[in-house]
């Protein structure tokens, strides 16, 4: 019986690393097909700096990320404060319109998004999609994340803290800065990071809001997928997803070093 | 402080629902707007129920699948004697950080006439197995997206259950059997529905799924409405579909929801 357990854990792993394993193994492969291996090559990795369209869709990646998710922390967290101040009813109103882009199919966020963007630019006929209304979008979507992730800390926090605070002195935003913030802070962090991930993933929204000429990886990677995507991208991915393992051991051992050194003092 | 964001919930949220509502009710006539049912009366004919009615099943069907795969991987990772739960918990959240598209995509070496599968089957002395640009390579590549949201919010529920539980309906004479179905299963119910509506709704919007598996002619609701809004450029008709999505979504998670009233357990964030 435990041997069928472990069995069935491995078939299953087996399932889900597959993929993840070819498109590793053809990253290294001599040819450019997906399909035939011929030989080992780390050209790959030695032309990806140089290939313009790959390395402009990279960085839009991860300035999009980087600005949508810092932009939705500073929108979210002080929308969700406010709207933690509001009458029962509205809060309930603001509250499920906050939670639409979250329930929300994306491709309906995105179309969506883009209907808006193109019955604006009826009025300013200068204006065009591109890494604007891509950054817009993301830090759309993102908001909702933050603010969901954030007022559960809010609730949980005494309300009387900020009070006392401005009973002593304190200014409205010495009593943000000072005391609502540091108590909320684990909140703001756990959305920031689920909004950078969303953003970093996002194809669908994405897709539709953006404007000829500006690519992400994920646009890059559909709009090659017809011809063959170039084992450039899976050189690039494979890169990507070491850093983001060696990221998450670095969290993971920091966080069990602070456990350690906590269940230390507690003794 | 809550103005500014009302003005931004506004623009990106309230303003962007109303104008598909609006696109959604109306025809263009030369270059006017005219208020019409017209979208709403084309979506129920047949060929776009056909396509409404496959994206629902092939859904389902994922779906199911998932429960079917997920569960026992779920169960096995919350039993008491297996001890590397985190490790495991952690090789599901993994591939999730590699693009999506490119995992999709990579189904095509493993599936495709000469791939890895048929090439496995040949050496083997099986025949070969053609199900890519199908429905069936559709299903499969919802199942490998969408399984980890099946697992988790199971695995999140079965390891809060209380084992005394357990223990006490095995004194009483319980055999494993009864303890599954009439303990076990129940109490894991709401980490079920939670993972039902995870897998149940990204599967039934995907577009890119069936664009890269299904082939060129494969078509779920995603696919129709991508089409309208940049192929066809038909704004309207594809406002309907996606206000109808819009629905089909609202009313699955509420039956969810229903079923699941008294509990907010299991959820994933």
């Amino acid at each position: 019986m435990k041997a069928a357990k472990k069995l069935y854990l491995a078939l299953i792993l087996i399932f889900m690393y597959a993929p993840i394993l070819i498109l590793i193994i053809f990253s290294f492969n001599a040819s450019k097909s997906r399909a035939n291996w011929s030989g080992f090559t780390l050209s790959w990795y030695a032309e990806l700096i140089n290939d313009p369209s790959i390395m402009k869709a990279l960085y839009n990646t991860i300035t999009i990320a980087l600005l949508s998710s810092a932009i939705a922390t500073v929108i979210g967290t002080t929308a969700a404060v406010g709207i933690e101040a509001l009458g029962s009813l509205t809060k309930r109103i603001v509250l499920a319109i906050t939670n639409i882009p979250v329930v929300n199919p994306d491709i309906v966020t995105g179309v969506s998004l883009m209907v808006l963007y193109i019955y604006i630019f009826k009025f300013f006929p200068s204006l065009k999609l591109g890494y604007a209304t891509l950054l817009l979008s993301h830090t759309a979507f993102n908001t909702s994340y933050i603010i969901l992730s954030v007022l559960p800390k809010l609730r949980q926090m005494d309300p009387n803290l900020y009070e006392a605070a401005l009973d002593l002195g304190a200014s409205p935003a010495q009593g943000f800065f000072k005391v609502i913030l540091p108590e909320i802070m684990p909140g703001v962090v756990t959305g920031a990071m689920l909004a950078f991930t969303m953003s970093l993933d996002d194809f669908v929204v994405s897709f539709f809001t953006t404007g000829s000429g500006v690519n992400n990886l994920s646009i890059l990677i559909y709009s090659m997928a017809r011809r063959g995507v170039n084992p450039k991208i899976n050189a690039l991915s494979t890169l990507m997803f070491l850093v983001v393992l060696v990221l998450l051991y670095l969290v993971n051992r920091s966080d069990s070093s602070k456990a350690k050194k906590e269940s230390a003092l507690a003794a | 402080m809550s103005a500014p964001y009302l003005f931004w919930a506004l623009l990106f949220i309230v303003i962007p629902i109303a104008l598909v509502i609006y696109y959604s009710l109306c025809t263009e006539v030369d270059g006017r707007m005219l208020f019409s049912w017209e979208n709403y009366k084309r979506a129920f004919e047949p060929i776009y129920i056909r396509v409404m009615w496959r994206s629902v099943l092939l859904a389902l069907i994922s779906t199911l699948a998932c429960i079917l795969a997920g569960y026992p991987v779920a169960y096995i990772m919350a039993s008491k004697e297996y001890s590397s739960k985190n490790l495991l918990l952690f090789l599901f959240l993994v591939p999730m950080w590699m693009n999506f598209l490119l995992r999709t995509y990579s189904w095509l070496t493993i599936l495709e006439k000469n791939g890895l599968i048929n090439t496995l089957l040949a050496f083997l002395g099986l025949p070969k197995l053609n199900i890519l640009y199908s429905d069936k390579a559709v299903v499969l590549g919802m199942v490998y997206n969408f399984l980890p949201f099946m697992i988790l919010p199971i695995y999140s529920v079965l390891k809060k259950m209380d084992q005394s539980l357990i223990e006490a309906a095995q004194d009483l004479g319980a055999d494993s059997k009864t303890v599954f179905l009439r303990l076990i299963l129940p109490m894991s119910m709401p980490g079920v529905i939670s993972g039902i509506t995870m897998v149940f709704m990204p599967a039934v919007t995907t577009f890119i799924i069936s664009d890269l598996l299904g082939g060129a002619q494969f078509m779920l609701i995603g696919n129709l409405i991508e089409q309208q809004f940049l192929k066809v450029n038909n704004w309207n008709f594809g406002s309907a579909l996606s206000v109808i999505l819009m629905f089909l979504i609202i009313a699955s998670v509420s039956i969810f929801s229903m079923v699941d009233k008294n509990n907010d357990e299991g959820a994933l964030f």
